[in-house]
């Protein structure tokens, strides 16, 4: 995890001043308490593994580590990871790309949420999961269907973030803007976009996580390649150290894609106060 | 043509409360008529409705009766030339620099970046702020920030200042500086000042005339006090104290007569 304090919180020196420093220069006494909690979070799954069940039922850690470098070593663990990011970022971006104007407009158009809330409010109570048959049968087994079902995940909770930010911006940004001569397009641009970002990041960090969880829906729809599918086929043989290595990338992965988008908000958005 | 600069005649606003209950009417036959280049105050206990004849004048409410001029012509939502310092720094952009929230308004005419930094950096100079251009509002003290927004409002050029109780969150010494530097800013633009507050000293400090408004809801003008004090003034000006009480006891009249 890199140390991106924003120019805001102060020089360097006040930042460093915060969290306590060892003498291990760029460690930090958090990073020493995340590997403490990892390692025993492993020792205990051990234990508890060992002690209680089986190992075909609960395989222990150093199970799930020799059958990962396995399916590392002949590329077949690459090869799901490959394909499952690649859903997951294709469904995330197109499905970002289309929510957050949609929301953009429906937050500050009274006309346009009139007409779409009621397709909004229906449709975000009908998981993706429900949608698979359909998708199927319209769009066939392939890519397409997966990205689709990823999609539409994604639109509803960036949709609703956005709107929420639309509806957060303070009346007085809005009246500043209308008295500094800014026509209702150019509020809309230059006030309501950048006032809203923060939130629709935050949508988008929160629909990457669902994203994560849909691909192993997605790639239920007769897939041949993926984490969800490498999930769910290694229960047809009890693989449970496959399904393991499953859940475990998947977990991996997540984390290390929040951080990579929390990094660049940081980099690259700091100035617009997001949640970070 | 220079009596009659900003007039608000007989004007009544409404308030829809929620379905069902009766509307409350704020103001009823207000009438107030500013002077070019003056510097008025509305004083008045809270919840007379100060705020909403401040956002009548600035356009973002239109009256139920009656009707607002600016040099003659209807005013009919916001414009350029009443420009408003809100009280909150919510008002701020915080994702711009000090910098582009004072060109903000240069912006929205079309005037190039290089013109309206220039220009820019003129104002945030009036308002002693040089060298802060580069910060974004989250970094600055909130007399700084009151101070981006009054330049903000200056770049513009309106005919009209309009400050909702610019200094109402500040500490009492930021508050000290910052009324002495708003009539020095006020000297230096000519500009005509709307100035809101519910503090009497304040309004003695900086004022030409100080109107005082009647307890709402519909309250009016209930009278206007001018205030002849050389300038600058300070609390221990001659005469400071005798416009003080006099306006103070307006007020708590105004209160013990309509309760």
């Amino acid at each position: 995890m890199t140390d991106v304090s924003p120019a805001r919180q102060g020089t360097p020196a006040e930042a460093m001043a915060q969290t306590p420093r060892l003498p291990l220069g760029w460690i930090k006494r958090d990073h020493l308490i995340y590997v403490a909690s990892i390692a025993s979070l492993i020792v205990l799954w051990h234990l508890i593994s060992t002690t209680f069940f089986k190992p075909q039922f609960f395989p222990p850690p150093l199970t799930v580590l020799q059958t990962g470098r396995e399916m590392l070593e002949s590329g077949e663990l690459f090869e799901h990871i490959n394909i499952s990011l690649q859903r997951i970022l294709a469904g995330f971006l197109i499905g970002s790309a289309i929510a957050a104007p949609a929301g953009l407009l429906m937050g500050s158009i009274p006309i346009v949420r009139a007409m779409f809330d009621p397709y909004v409010q229906f449709f975000r109570f009908v998981p993706s999961l429900a949608w698979l048959t359909p998708v199927v049968i319209w769009f066939g087994i392939g890519e397409t269907s997966k990205v689709l079902i990823i999609v539409y995940t994604t639109i509803f909770i960036v949709l609703i973030n956005t709107m929420v930010g639309v509806s957060h911006i303070a009346p007085n940004k809005l009246r500043a803007a209308a008295c500094l001569g800014a026509t209702p397009l150019k509020t809309f641009i230059f006030v309501t976009l950048p006032a809203t970002l923060p939130f629709i990041l935050t949508g988008m960090r929160l629909a990457m996580g669902n994203s994560f969880a849909t691909v192993v829906a997605a790639e239920m729809i007769a897939a041949d390649s993926g984490l969800g599918y490498l999930i769910f086929n290694s229960r047809l043989w009890m693989a449970t150290d496959k399904i393991f290595i499953g859940i475990v990338c998947l977990g991996a992965l997540g984390l290390m894609t929040d951080r990579f988008f929390r990094y660049l908000i940081v980099r690259f958005a700091h100035q617009y106060g997001p949640i970070e | 043509m220079v009596e009659e600069f900003l007039v608000a005649r007989d004007v009544g606003y409404r308030y829809a409360v929620r379905r069902g209950v009766e509307p409350v009417q704020v103001l009823r036959r207000f009438s107030v008529s500013l002077t070019e280049g003056e510097f008025f105050c509305l004083l008045g206990p809270s919840g007379c409705g100060k705020t909403t004849v401040l956002n009548l004048m600035a356009g973002f409410l239109e009256p139920a009766e009656g009707m607002l001029t600016l040099a003659g012509r209807q005013i009919r939502g916001p414009g350029v030339d009443r420009t408003v310092v809100f009280q909150g720094d919510d008002a701020l952009f915080n994702w711009l620099r000090t910098i582009d929230n004072v060109a903000f308004g240069l912006r929205m005419q079309g005037m190039s970046k290089e013109r309206r930094h220039a220009v820019a950096r003129e104002y945030l100079h009036l308002v002693h702020l040089d060298g802060q251009e580069n910060k974004y509002p989250g970094e600055l003290s909130g007399g700084m920030k009151q101070r981006v927004q009054i330049a903000r409002v200056l770049a513009s050029d309106p005919k009209i200042m309009l400050m909702d109780e610019p200094f109402g969150a500040l500490d009492a010494q930021t508050r000290g500086r910052m009324q002495s530097e708003l009539v020095e800013i006020w000297h230096k633009t000519g500009k005509t000042i709307v100035f809101i507050t519910h503090d009497i000293t304040e309004a003695v400090l900086l004022a030409d005339r100080i109107g005082v408004m009647t307890k709402g809801p519909e309250s009016r003008l209930g009278a206007i006090i001018p205030v002849d004090l050389p300038r600058p003034r300070r609390r221990s000006s001659p005469g400071f104290g005798e416009i003080w009480e006099h306006i103070n006891a307006l007020i708590e009249n105004e209160e013990a007569g309509a309760s």
